[in-house]
């Protein structure tokens, strides 16, 4: 009998939670963008999982068009990241307050 | 013969609007014949009317003339509706004879006026709205010509408005008999809430339902309207101030018409007040302490229109004695009686005004009775019926309801005994200090002999000046009266000699002897009271007769002896007196002082603190409310995001929730 | 080991799975976990995105084991392989490598909420995951099986050209747009500025404009105060 599919669920709720505190936590914009790819992991993980419980490929493909966007998405903001940084080289997230009511 | 009713009410009512619209194109004499055809149009009306209603038999002599339907909303039913009774009818006679009689005075005595046309159409609009309030069918209608009079009357009284004293005296008027009309309005609410109608008719049918503690209450809030249009204590005051009206005003308004509207309300609702003893009761109190309390002011009065102005006070409250004391047919016949010599005598002062140039100072008059006979004998015959001596009609009346005080309560008697001796005193000094004795005035008229030889123009000067207390400042003649004093032309005198014939010959309408009571049998349908019936014995009747004759006969001596000899006498003319007892002083002082300070309270505490407080703190509470909120926008985009998994939290939170 | 077997299962069933894939799972389990904290807690992006590499891997370790091989396979060299070297070239282009101080939080209760938000979240996750019922079934709504027909490559193939053609399609038009997006963003500035579109209204002069010299004076951009763009122009934090 193989592993539950309850463990590998639990298991991407985890690495889920640790992306999004780490997301809250951190400054620095690009650890801020790898704990997002954390999210993103965690989500697939729980998409194949649940393929592999439901023996339903749909799952499968999600998680490949996620792959793909993921990648599309990490280079624009790879792109945008550096159009700043030229300016600016010592941003951080926290120095987007200009919304201050 | 009564389908001419329509023709009362509309005829004055026409010539108003001619009047407005075209009264200048009439031009002035005419538009005063005018107004004056249009109300004696009404009386002949109201002639014939009286001959259709006095051929159908008494006891269906209450008819309802529905003109319009006015107010048809749920349960309240009101129309414009005459009721033709015979009570209406009396009063509607009077009304509009004495009206037409002084339209007619009026016609020479507002001569040179530049407002000369106005008069008329207020005169016009007034008369309409009396006949109204008489008329009428139901307590909203008269309610109607209720306030109609006294606008009226406002518009009147502050006819020469630039005069700051004539425009303060109409306020007074107009907002003292709001006062009273508070108390109508009351009444009405309670009348339709207890019957469920406003009709008269259905008003008396319904009575039976209610119950003695309600009578009461409407019958006091009746009469505090009462009070107001009829001066009485204590809304009052506005009738002395109210003789800056010009003299026939005074005459029509303030002596034969408005001021009984308030005593023909009481009779009307008499039904009412038969269900309520004690309301009976403080209304005679009411009008007797009145009476006494207005005659001992005339005493002391130096104008001769306030001499007129307060005895009218004492005789209305004569006439509230008698309807507190179920004596309807004496209060009314009273009320007729004193329609005919109180406007002869002011209009006879109105001539003796005009003669002596606008003075009204009875003190610097005297010894006019060589130069205006007409006048002089008119008013003498006035001041014996108001005195009371018999065969004139004051005698009659006047006993009548005395005789039914007595029966009511002895003290009531006393009072209204003791209100008679001073009402021939202070008379008689009115006719001494103004017909007979020195002419005090002799020294300012060129032209007689003894007068001194001023010009022509100080003299009129002088005159105007010392017109002290509220000038009647008559438009009259366009210059200076350079020769004696003389009668008015046939125009003023004819009213007066009508009004003493009817002074003389009008006790005969009402004779207390059994089949000549025409008036009280007249009304009895309507307004019969226990106290129109002669129950005491014949010999009491004649004793009380002879004490008041006595009281009259001692009121005259006193006051010709005393004001003959002198005219200078101040300890009979008291301060106290003088300023009626300072009401007015205190009134005012009361008033403005205590509702000055209650509406600076109303104004500062309630207006700005609390109303203008609520709205500004609505606002200063949504400024506070963003000051607080304001805090949640720090701008941290991880602030943002920390706000993101808090709501991701909660909606795991609710599915939690809805799956377990 | 096969003599602890009967005792291990009587302990807890899972305990009494083949040791291959408990094993398997726990070692990864442990390894994407470690990545995943060292992303979180390094200061150095460098290590960050080295222990986001470890993650990486754990997580298609596990793809493998659940038998989406194909799957596994574009993770490692996709995500690892390229993406990852994608943050660490920009890393090392811009010199972010200072260390951030992860000692000093300005925000205040910005540590400990997140904190309690994210263990927040996690529970409710294991709870739901618990509670709810999930559908069992062997098969989905569009019913594909998972395995069959070639293996787990065929039939993942079968259902991206079929049933997801269309997305198919549209992911590749994504991806040519985020090459020229990236082409366009990386582009120094002063080479063939662009006229401004006239879209944009509202422009920060200090704001890095789209291939354009942010000093450079445009015609037709409104200088508009710095308090209305989002992003501030030029101050540290308050």
């Amino acid at each position: 009998m193989t592993l539950s599919g309850n463990w590998f669920l639990a298991l991407a709720a985890v690495l889920f939670s640790i992306g999004a505190v780490g997301l809250l936590i951190r400054r620095n914009v690009l650890v801020m963008f790898m704990c997002v790819e954390l999210m993103l992991n965690a989500v697939n993980l729980t998409f194949v999982t649940f393929s592999k419980m439901l023996d339903d490929i749909n799952g499968q493909s999600l998680v490949f068009f996620v792959l793909v966007v993921a990648a599309a998405e990490v280079v624009v903001g790879l792109g945008i990241i550096v159009s700043i940084f030229r300016r600016r080289p010592n941003a951080t997230a926290d120095d987007l307050n200009m919304l201050k009511g | 013969m009564i389908h001419a009713a329509p023709v009362i009410i509309l005829l004055p009512l026409v010539g108003f609007f001619v009047l407005t619209f075209g009264g200048r194109r009439l031009g002035d004499p005419s538009a005063g014949w005018l107004g004056t055809l249009a109300v004696a149009g009404s009386f002949v009306a109201s002639i014939v009317t009286f001959l259709g209603l006095h051929s159908l038999a008494p006891h269906a002599r209450s008819v309802v003339q529905t003109y319009y339907t006015w107010v048809p909303v749920g349960g309240l039913k009101v129309n414009v509706s005459a009721l033709l009774d015979p009570l209406s009818l009396a009063m509607v006679l009077f009304v509009t004879g004495v009206s037409s009689l002084i339209h007619l005075y009026s016609i020479s005595y507002m001569k040179g006026d530049p407002q000369f046309r106005k008069f008329f159409v207020y005169l016009n609009l007034f008369v309409f709205s009396m006949i109204v309030l008489v008329m009428a069918g139901n307590f909203l209608f008269t309610f109607v010509g209720w306030e109609g009079v006294g606008t009226c009357s406002y518009l009147l009284i502050g006819f020469w408005f630039d005069r700051e004293t004539a425009a303060t005296a109409a306020k007074k008027a107009f907002v003292v008999n709001r006062i009273g009309d508070f108390g109508f309005l009351l009444a009405m609410f309670l009348i339709f809430a207890h019957t469920g109608s406003l009709d008269y008719h259905g008003v008396f049918a319904h009575l039976g339902s209610v119950s003695k503690g309600t009578a009461t209450a409407i019958a006091l809030l009746l009469l505090f309207g009462a009070v107001g249009k009829s001066a009485q204590l204590p809304l009052y005051v506005w009738l002395p101030d109210a003789m800056e009206g010009p003299t026939p005003v005074s005459a029509l308004i303030h002596a034969a018409t408005m001021v009984t509207a308030g005593v023909y309300l009481m009779v009307r609702v008499n039904p009412i007040l038969a269900l309520s003893p004690n309301s009976l009761t403080v209304i005679a109190i009411l009008g007797v302490v009145t009476a006494f309390y207005a005659a001992t002011v005339a005493c002391a009065q130096n104008d001769i229109k306030r001499v007129l102005a307060y005895s009218t006070i004492s005789q209305l409250g004569y006439m509230f004695l008698g309807v507190g004391s179920t004596a309807y047919g004496a209060a009314i016949f009273h009320m007729i009686s004193h329609a005919f010599f109180k406007a002869l005598l002011f209009l006879a002062a109105g001539s003796v005004i005009h003669a002596m140039n606008d003075e009204q100072n009875m003190k610097k008059m005297g010894g006019l009775r060589k130069y205006l006979p007409i006048t002089s004998t008119t008013f003498f015959i006035a001041w014996l019926s108001i005195s009371g001596i018999p065969p004139f009609n004051g005698f009659w009346s006047k006993d009548d309801i005395l005789g039914a005080a007595y029966h009511k309560s002895p003290v009531l008697y006393v009072v209204g005994a003791a209100t008679v001796l001073l009402t021939a005193y202070y008379m008689t000094r009115q006719v001494v200090l103004v017909f007979t004795g020195q002419a005090r005035w002799v020294e300012n008229r060129p032209g007689v002999e003894g007068a001194r030889a001023a010009s022509v123009s100080s003299g009129h000067a002088a005159s105007a000046v010392s017109a002290g207390q509220g000038g009647d400042a008559a438009g009259g003649h366009g210059g200076d009266h350079g020769g004696p004093p003389h009668e008015g032309p046939w125009i003023m005198t004819l009213p007066l000699i009508v009004l003493a014939g009817a002074s003389v010959l009008g006790g005969l309408i009402d004779l207390p002897f059994g089949k000549v009571k025409f008036l009280d049998t007249w009304l009895s349908p309507v307004a019969s009271g226990a106290g129109d019936l002669a129950t005491e014995s014949a010999s009491l009747r004649i004793a009380l007769l002879l004490v008041t004759l006595a009281l009259a006969g001692a009121g005259i001596l006193i006051g010709s002896r005393l004001w003959g000899a002198r005219i200078d006498r101040p300890a009979l003319e008291p301060e106290l007196l003088q300023r009626s007892y300072y009401a007015d002083d205190i009134s005012s002082a009361v008033l403005t002082g205590g509702g000055g300070m209650f509406s600076r309270a109303l104004s500062v505490v309630v207006d700005n603190g609390i109303i203008d407080g609520a709205v500004n703190g609505v606002g200063r509470l949504a400024r506070w409310g963003g000051t607080v909120v304001r805090r949640a926008q720090t701008g941290y985009v991880r602030n943002y995001a920390l706000g993101i998994a808090a709501g991701t939290v909660l909606i795991l939170g609710f599915m939690l929730v809805r799956a377990s | 080991m096969a003599s602890l077997f009967p005792l291990l299962s009587a302990l807890h069933p899972v305990l009494a799975v083949p040791t291959i894939d408990r094993l398997v799972f726990a070692v990864c389990a442990v390894i994407v976990l470690s990545g995943a904290l060292g992303v979180v807690l390094s200061s150095n992006p460098v290590y960050a995105a080295l222990s986001l590499v470890l993650t990486l891997f754990g997580v298609a370790v596990l793809f493998v084991e659940e038998d989406a091989q194909f799957l596994a396979a574009v993770q490692v060299v996709v995500y690892a392989g390229a993406i990852v070297v994608l943050f660490l070239f920009v890393i090392m282009l811009l010199g972010v490598d200072r260390q951030e101080s992860m000692r000093s939080e300005r925000l205040p209760a910005q540590r400990p909420l997140a904190l309690l938000l994210g263990l927040a979240a996690l529970g409710e996750l294991l709870a739901l995951s618990r509670l709810t019922h999930w559908s069992t079934a062997p098969r989905g709504a569009s019913g594909a099986p998972a395995t069959g027909g070639g293996g787990n490559t065929a039939a993942l193939a079968r259902s991206i050209f079929t049933t997801y053609l269309l997305p198919f399609e549209l992911t590749s038009l994504l991806l040519i747009i985020a090459v020229l997006a990236a082409v366009v963003l990386a582009r120094r500035p002063g080479q063939h500025p662009i006229e401004p579109p006239s879209l944009v209204e509202t422009e920060d002069p200090n704001m890095p404009m789209i291939g354009s010299d942010p000093d450079e004076e445009i015609e037709g951009v409104r200088n508009v105060d710095a308090e209305s763009v989002a992003f501030g122009g030029g101050r540290g934090p308050q």
